[in-house]
């Protein structure tokens, strides 16, 4: 037995899960436009409530970021939302 | 009450088509009144698995345009006369059909069948719209490998995307002794990764292949795959059924046995 024998001890079921987990995470991220839109909407409707923001230039994107507790980068829902009042 | 289910997976080759032959035909055993619609224009293959090919004069495409009334399409199996086919054109393609038509359709056929099953094609394309349009749930197909597993999701997705909530997992082509030496996902490592409910294991059985060969399903005969089909069937019904022990040739006593070479 060599030491490289150690390093294959995975087998490959194992690595099919591993490699589908990091693979659907991109995948699931890129949510279909219309959703994204939709998203988008929403977000405009609720903030508009409390103050008011310039809906053309928001922007939203769905990113990867670290997060303490899990291994590696998850899924993340960034928006950048231009406040022209605080006080609506 | 009549359920339309569509049989779809995503990727091509995993067994959409012999899933949806060998789950009407069961239900058409039970005796459920039965449609089994080919939705995939320009490559039909439902007629064959089901040895009807023979018989098809009118398809989906003439009761869509109206050149003839579905009554007149619909095609009578050989063993069940509750269970039908409407098969698909072979000289059409896709474009010919439009989601409003076939859900116009799978509301006509719910008023004379239980269950309408949709074989769907492979591809998130036209095709794959026109199948889930008239559909109540979902079942989707797949086999333990990476490529299979990815597709399933992004179908998943798009499904629930379109208000389609009851979605089912028919694993396919489970391979036993590669799954006991660890070189294939389990079936509970393949619900992890897709969080959707298990209605169904259907073993890698030989016997499939020989009936595809004859053209007859093997849904309730007693090959292991047979006995697996028929489950899903019960499943589909809404019985609660045991998941069979895909195993068994292997187990403790036929190892025991074939030890004292009795086997």
């Amino acid at each position: 037995m060599s030491v490289f024998d150690l390093f294959r001890k995975k087998n490959s079921g194992s690595i099919a899960k591993d490699r589908l987990k990091l693979l659907l995470v991109s995948d699931r991220a890129s949510c279909s436009p219309e959703i994204m839109e939709a998203i988008k909407n929403d977000i405009i409707q609720v903030i508009s409530k409390y103050m008011e923001i310039d809906a053309e230039g928001l922007d939203i994107q769905i990113t990867q970021t670290e997060c303490e507790g899990s291994e590696g980068k998850v899924p993340a829902l960034f928006a950048n939302i231009p406040i022209k009042d605080i006080r609506k | 009450m009549s359920e339309v289910i569509v049989v779809t997976s995503g990727k091509g080759g995993v067994g959409k088509t012999t899933t949806t032959a060998n789950v009407g035909t069961g239900l058409a055993m039970m005796h459920k009144k039965v449609v089994l619609i080919d939705t995939d224009i320009g490559l039909r293959n439902l007629d064959v698995v089901m040895g009807l090919e023979n018989r098809i004069v009118y398809n989906l495409v003439d009761v869509v345009e109206g050149y003839c009334r579905m009554k007149q399409a619909l095609i009578m199996d050989k063993r069940y006369d509750n269970l039908f086919l409407l098969p698909s054109a072979q000289t059409r393609d896709k474009t010919a059909v439009s989601p409003e038509q076939m859900k116009k359709l799978t509301d006509e056929l719910r008023e004379e069948f239980d269950y309408i099953l949709l074989d769907c094609p492979a591809g998130i394309e036209q095709g794959f719209k026109n199948a889930i349009a008239g559909a109540d749930r979902a079942l989707i197909v797949t086999t333990p490998e990476v490529a299979a597993i990815r597709d399933a999701d992004r179908i998943i997705g798009l499904l629930e995307a379109n208000e389609i909530r009851k979605i089912d997992l028919v694993i396919n082509r489970i391979r036993m002794d590669l799954v006991k030496r660890g070189d294939m996902m389990t079936n509970d490592d393949v619900i992890e990764i897709l969080a959707v409910s298990l209605i169904g294991a259907v073993p890698d059985d030989e016997n499939i292949v020989i009936a595809a060969n004859q053209g007859e399903p093997l849904v309730g005969n007693d090959t292991l795959a047979g006995q697996a089909y028929m489950n899903i069937v019960r499943r589909v019904m809404g019985e609660e059924v045991p998941f069979l022990d895909l195993d068994s040739g292997s187990g403790f006593f036929a190892r025991l046995l074939k030890r004292f070479g009795m086997k």
